[in-house]
């Protein structure tokens, strides 16, 4: 680190002397010739705020989000489901090492992310606030938690901040197979039997709206939308990301079955799906802290970071620096 | 900067995908000894065969320059366009070259 303590210092010098004007047109010509920024360079506060809540938010959610999957370990229906869901889950934990690793580079310490996650100043993906109740919903998860989180990773990847950007790569290269994975559950359930048909029916029931909110408020309701549109570290909107993802999936459950809870589902011209609209106070519900799990996910990750204080500790004594 | 630190020092991760490429830089980890850093850096880098080779440095330990900081840090090899091969006429039909 002392490296980019030394620059870090020599910038600011440097900084003074040149006008914070000119450094936001040099920061914006570079955004706008698609250049990626890289920690070192200057950036305005705002957008190195706006990243310090985004990635570590998607961060956390990463590491939250093996917690719903984590509970049928010991209960997957075979050996094969097993090894599958072990190896899924092992893959979120190191998606939230990405992605706190590409945060860090902002100059906040995982420590204090960690901190700030425990104190509910930092938020994680509300849709991990539903509980999984059946094995089909480890089907539901990966066919439309994860469908839905990679339809907004791939355009992720092309964000402006370099380590974010990179981390996305790294992401989506592996994600291919967590929706894979979750629609084949979904699929061998629906050739089964009434009951697991019944079973898997009921998991989408659950799943399907809160992986909608999954994309957050609509356009006009995201005040933060515009200037992350406009640096480029959001590419697409929440609605045109929502879009895609319906129009993506709509046809998936039909293949195999499966009925869209949403009576009003209706196909434009244009290729579009229409659906209802989401229930916006059930999104904030949850997103405030009153959702099915919000508690239960938090106490258990402080529990057990708490409990591996020790293992932390002890490493530290017998490697000092 | 955080509070405390009680995650291990801060590693930077390279990896060569073929025997014979150059390493390039994957990421991050954290770790407190470079046993356990090499072992974080194959769990969290390399679950799918991305390498067979693979590097950790601790990251306090790179030295670097960046583009924007220091143009003046890589003018030499802007104005010495003869280190380039196009610099230099050829006759016509030369083969090999
Ligand atoms: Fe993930
Ligand atoms: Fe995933």
């Amino acid at each position: 680190m002392l490296n980019r303590i030394v620059k870090a210092k020599y910038k600011t010098m440097e900084t003074s002397l040149i006008s914070q004007e000119e450094l936001l047109l040099e920061f914006e010509n570079k955004i706008n010739a698609e250049q990626k920024i890289e920690p070192l360079d200057w950036m305005p506060d705002e957008y190195r705020n706006h990243l310090i809540r985004q990635m570590s938010q998607h961060a956390h959610s990463e590491v939250i989000g093996m917690q719903p999957e984590g509970n049928w370990i010991t209960r997957a229906p075979s050996l094969r489901s097993k090894k599958i869901l072990l190896a899924k889950i092992q893959d979120e934990g190191g998606h939230g090492l990405y992605l706190y690793s590409a945060a860090e580079t902002l100059g906040v310490s995982r420590d204090q992310y960690i901190q700030w996650l425990h104190e509910g100043k930092a938020k994680y993906a509300s849709v991990f606030n539903y509980p999984a109740l059946t094995w089909a919903d480890m089907g539901a998860i990966g066919w439309l938690v994860d469908g839905a989180a990679i339809t907004n990773q791939v355009s992720l990847q092309r964000t402006s901040y370099g380590p974010y950007s990179r981390a996305m790569v790294r992401i989506c290269k592996e994600e291919s197979f967590h929706q894979r994975q979750g629609y084949e559950i979904m699929w061998k359930m629906m050739e089964g039997t009434k009951d697991q048909q019944e079973m898997a029916q009921d998991a989408l029931n659950r799943w399907w709206w809160p992986a909608l909110m999954m994309f957050g408020p609509h356009d006009s309701d995201s005040p933060r939308t515009s200037n992350a549109m406009k640096w480029k570290i959001k590419r697409e909107t929440n609605d045109h990301l929502r879009q895609k993802f319906i129009n993506k999936t709509i046809p998936q459950a039909e293949l195999i079955g499966l009925k869209i809870p949403d009576s009003n589902v209706v196909k434009l011209s244009d290729e579009n799906y229409q659906t209802s609209d989401i229930n916006w106070d059930e999104f904030w519900k949850v997103v405030n802290g009153n959702g099915p799990c919000n508690e239960q996910r938090l106490a258990h990750h402080i529990k057990y970071h708490n409990e591996g204080a020790w293992v932390r500790e002890s490493a530290s004594i017998s490697n000092p620096k | 900067m955080g509070n405390t630190d009680t995650q291990g020092e801060l590693w930077e991760v390279f990896i060569q995908s073929k025997p014979g490429q150059s390493f390039k830089h994957a990421g991050a980890i954290h770790a407190f000894d470079r046993e356990m850093a090499i072992e974080n850096a194959r769990d969290t880098y390399t679950r799918r065969g991305e390498g067979s080779g693979l590097w950790v440095v601790r990251s306090k330990d790179i030295v670097s320059v960046t583009p924007n900081e220091e143009g003046y840090f890589f003018d030499p090899s802007n104005d010495k366009v003869y280190r380039h091969p196009t610099f230099y006429e050829m006759p016509e039909g030369v083969k090999h070259m």
